[in-house]
């Protein structure tokens, strides 16, 4: 395979796309297949083949179209329209109506913020390619940024133009990229290895399942130039078992990348080899910690060590190791081909690029966007997200998953980025955003999350095996109503110990649903305690529930 | 058994293989192998520990021996971070000293230790950290697990309601004796130790009985049968003779 | 000088503790010219004072009455000192909070109970079930004083050693905090 071939595939790729008049696009990524879309596709396929138009009408799976509320989603490629909630039983007047006009109670429109406001990088090729189809996403410049890296960057220059592009670690750290993958190329050693993190736990979260359904290839290939980068020739995808079609998918990528020899000896006929193994996940949310991960994937038990030294100087078999997230190797091919000076244009002086989230919660359209870092987070909520169902007013909004925090109201006007998170006490995390209204009970959220780390502590350490029992232990009592004055005194003390002394991560940020809801939702606290009853009106009826 | 040799250097250690760097305020000197916890033994500065022991690997887990360092934001424990040249550890500031009290009162809380009626009595070491750190009482609601005792083994006894989960009888186990008999079940607040696969002690097929499990626990956890309450008085002179015997280096804590 | 008021008393315990206190031995006689014990078990008073300057309040909670008692007594206390093992850390008496009190009482009075020898009440042993009529009912859990009342002094110890709890009231009535470090701990 050389960089002719590669255009000559693209080309053909092209071509035969447009032999088809028509093309539609069924969403086939894990949301719109649970509500049907995988019998979908078949039975559009089998009306266009009997009605006799399979050379006049292409029908498709593709990745996460985003707005994953509105599933199945249908996409017409050529008329730029797009179909939601759609059934079997719609199949016929969706084929009727190729050509003229759409069928109008299935459209979705496409004229809104949701769509229009969204700068699509990471996700440029979701819902557009055929993710079990190598050909598509080299019809889409797939895999030019590795031949261009091969073929006319030494391994020097491709950091330097990741390091230009500003790119910080997506997984939820915000590392820059590029002195990351600095320390690894200067780590000693002939043996270095290349992870990618595709554990994902955070609930909420499905930034990354999403691009490994949708566009694994664009993983294969950061994954591959970071392998050239930093001296590496063997790569791991460490992805949870709860994904079963990311791995599929993942794992039909890596096979088709290695048939077309973009992948594993002699990359572009250059002497630059590389393979990637998959390993699967345990269920174990500490396991999307780095050193844990490690241990995972050498057949240990994922738990985590101290640091330092760091994974970069120690890593997989005490092997400088690189680690990174999905969406940060999904940033790398653009960056290649367009070089860093083009990302580091996009977003905030020291946020650059875009950022995948996960919309979840009491939000109209709940599904996957990906906006410019420094987006004010109104403009997240009201706009793209289109508001609060039933008028209900907004309460918080919770970033970062079980290590993030709650962000009240007043601050909706603020832009989102690691900074201006930071300073309001909660984290970019790895990208679920999860939007909460009056009827949420934050004193249950923190309790929630609490839960989630209590059942996720690897028990190694005696802060954090402890320390989130007791904390949920409180949070229980106060939700139930039998909380007492006391107990938040004993909440912050117990916040304060986990965060400086526990041994990871998890530990460390864990108190962070709790610090937060403390210093902007005190009065829920108190009225649990004091009035023995829930402001928010939730948790009555949750236990009443139970 | 693991080899444990490197050929891989650390970079955080200091080429020059000696340095000096000061601990509260005194200046020390140490070999680039030696961690915090060791130089500040060898200079008469107590830190206090209770997963470390010296003869096997390091886990800088139970999170007693933290210490701040001048210019790192965060508390490092002594027993895993290796001084750099010029390094300054404080090792008792109140803070410092405030958290392991609390830690240690959680480990309290966390299973059911009776001291009054335990074998370990008097010869302690979580009893001795408290009496150290000046623990009174403890200020969490304590959590009163369910957990059993397993007495089938002929000689031992495994009391689950005195384990600290120190990991010490597993790394003795693994890294010394060979057999491998201990190891960890579950996650979080439902870990425990175990002996095979979650099997009776007494019908393990890999235990070999000789004992050390017993001789490095710190509680009353693991003990001989037949010794009464206060009667069961550890003996750990065996552990430093063994580690030298088999050439084993202290770093394999990085796994 | 006007003598201190002093109360003690024994929740859940075995008073082991207060045979401590009665080994001070010899030193009770000095005690006795500064101190006036005005309710306990030692002493023929058993109504609470209103007003008392130091109680020592041996065991730990785990009856209703223990807890009706408790908060009694810490608001007619200048003073309190959770005594012993039991009352810091509830020790032995919290043994039984692993099981159900109805699998506890079962066991102590039904299944324990000699089966040859008729109940008072005519019932047979071995059948039935323990209701609290006039005995107080027992907490589902034993716990240590100070998670229902706030205590002013911890004195561990199963039983804390004599000299401990002379130093302690020795301390407390020359109007000094008393520092326990290195004179008890627990299982002492």
């Amino acid at each position: 395979m050389n960089i002719e071939d590669l255009h000559q595939i693209a080309r053909m790729e092209q071509t035969q796309r447009e032999g088809f008049q028509h093309r539609i696009n069924v969403c086939v990524a894990a949301g719109c297949l649970s509500c049907g879309s995988g019998q979908l596709k078949e039975a559009l396929e089998k009306e266009v083949s009997r009605r006799g138009l399979d050379n006049w009408c292409k029908v498709k799976g593709v990745g996460c179209l985003g707005l994953c509320t509105a599933g199945p989603l249908v996409s017409l490629e050529t008329a730029g329209t797009y179909y939601q909630s759609v059934k079997i039983s719609d199949v016929s007047d969706i084929l009727e109506a190729l050509g003229g006009k759409p069928v109008s109670r299935l459209v979705c429109p496409v004229d809104t913020a949701f769509f229009q406001r969204q700068v699509r990088i990471v996700s440029e090729n979701c819902g557009r390619i055929d993710p079990e189809r190598i050909e598509e996403y080299m019809a889409e410049s797939g895999y030019e940024g590795l031949s261009l890296a091969l073929s006319q960057m030494s391994p020097q220059e491709v950091i330097e133009e990741v390091s230009r592009s500003g790119l910080r670690g997506r997984g939820g750290a915000g590392f820059p990229t590029g002195l990351k993958w600095t320390a690894v190329s200067k780590a000693a050693g002939p043996t270095k290895f290349i992870v990618c993190n595709a554990d994902e736990g955070d609930p909420g979260a499905f930034m990354d399942r999403s691009v490994l359904e949708s566009d694994p290839h664009r993983v294969i290939e950061g994954m591959t130039v970071a392998g050239y980068a930093t001296g590496a020739s063997q790569g791991f995808i460490y992805v949870r078992a709860e994904y079963p079609l990311a791995v599929k998918r993942v794992r039909l990528a890596l096979s088709q990348a290695e048939h077309m020899g973009v992948l594993g000896n002699n990359i572009f006929n250059t002497s630059f080899n590389f393979t990637i193994k998959v390993r699967l996940g345990a269920g174990a949310f500490v396991c999307g910690e780095e050193t844990a991960l490690i241990a995972s994937i050498e057949g240990r038990m994922g738990r985590p060590r101290p640091r330092p030294p760091f994974p970069a100087e120690f890593g997989l078999w005490e092997h400088p190791t690189l680690i990174n997230n999905v969406e940060t190797f999904a940033n790398i091919p653009p960056i290649i081909r367009k070089g860093g000076r083009w990302f580091a244009g996009i977003g905030t002086e020291k946020s650059k690029g875009t950022k995948v989230f996960a919309l979840a919660g009491k939000i109209i359209n709940t599904g996957l966007i990906e906006v410019p870092m420094g987006t004010p987070l109104r403009d997240i909520v009201y706009d793209i997200g289109g508001g609060i169902p039933q008028g209900k007013r907004l309460k918080a909004v919770q970033t970062g998953g079980p290590s993030g925090g709650c962000i009240p109201e007043r601050f909706l006007d603020m832009p989102v980025d690691y900074e201006s998170l930071a300073k309001v006490g909660s984290i970019m995390g790895s990208g679920g955003m999860i939007v909460m209204d009056e009827t949420s009970c934050m004193v249950d959220v923190a309790r929630f999350f609490m839960e989630f780390c209590k059942s996720e502590s690897c028990g190694k350490c005696a802060p954090c095996r402890v320390g989130t029992r007791q904390i949920y232990d409180i949070l229980s009592k106060i939700t139930a109503n039998q909380g007492s004055p006391e107990d938040l005194a004993m909440l912050e003390d117990l916040c304060d110990l986990m965060k400086s002394t526990s041994l990871c991560g998890l530990g460390q940020s864990s108190p962070n649903p709790v610090l937060t809801t403390l210093q902007y939702f005190r009065e829920e606290y108190l009225s649990h305690i004091h009035d023995k009853n829930c402001l928010a009106g939730a948790c009555k009826s949750l236990r009443e529930a139970k | 058994m693991k080899d444990h040799s490197r050929t891989n250097v650390r970079s955080d250690l200091n080429p020059s293989r000696l340095l000096t760097f000061r601990i509260d305020d005194r200046d020390v000197s140490a070999h680039e192998n030696e961690s915090i916890l060791t130089v500040a033994r060898q200079n008469g500065i107590t830190i206090p520990t209770l997963c470390h022991l010296d003869g096997l690997s390091e886990r800088g887990a139970c999170r007693l021996c933290i210490v701040e360092i001048k210019g790192i934001n965060k508390l490092l424990p002594a027993c895993v971070t290796f001084p750099r040249q010029d390094m300054e550890v404080i090792t008792a500031s109140e803070r410092v000293v405030g958290y392991r009290k609390k830690i240690l009162e959680l480990l309290f809380t966390e299973r059911n230790h009776v001291c009054a009626v335990c074998v370990s009595n008097g010869h302690c070491e979580l009893q001795n950290l408290a009496v150290e750190l000046g623990v009174s009482h403890v200020r969490y609601p304590y959590l009163y697990p369910h957990l059993a005792v397993d007495a089938s083994h002929s000689r031992f006894s495994v009391d689950h309601n005195r384990c600290v989960l120190c990991l010490r009888c597993v790394r003795v186990c693994d890294e010394i004796e060979g057999a491998h008999t201990w190891d960890i079940m579950g996650r979080g607040i439902t870990s425990q130790v175990i002996t095979d696969l979650n099997q009776p002690w007494g019908s393990s097929e890999t235990c070999t009985g000789c004992g050390k499990c017993v001789q490095v626990c710190p509680t009353g956890a693991l003990s001989e049968k037949g010794k009464s309450v206060a009667e069961m008085i550890k003996r750990r002179q065996f552990l430093p003779y063994l580690q030298m015997m088999r050439g084993r280096q202290d770093t394999s804590w990085t796994k | 000088m006007d003598k201190i008021a002093l109360a003690t008393t024994w929740l859940d315990s075995c008073s082991g503790c207060h045979m401590s206190l009665l080994d001070i031995d010899e030193a009770l006689i000095g005690l006795a010219a500064q101190v006036e014990i005005l309710f306990g078990p030692l002493v023929d008073n058993k109504i609470f004072p209103d007003h008392v300057d130091v109680t020592l309040v041996e065991g730990a909670v785990g009856s209703e009455a223990d807890k009706k008692n408790i908060l009694m007594i810490r608001e007619r206390s200048r003073i309190l000192v959770s005594f012993g093992d039991c009352a810091v850390t509830a020790n032995v008496p919290g043994m039984r909070n692993r099981h159900a009190v109805a699998d506890v009482l079962a066991r102590a009075y039904i299944e324990n109970a000699d089966p040859a020898a008729p109940l008072s009440c005519g019932a047979q042993a071995g059948k039935g079930s323990i209701e609290f009529q006039v005995v107080p009912a027992l907490c589902s859990k034993v716990r240590p004083v100070h998670e229902f009342v706030p205590v002013d002094v911890f004195l561990p110890g199963c039983p804390p050693p004599p000299e401990a709890i002379l130093y302690l009231l020795s301390e407390l009535l020359a109007g000094r905090s008393p520092d326990m470090s290195g004179k008890t701990r627990f299982g002492a």
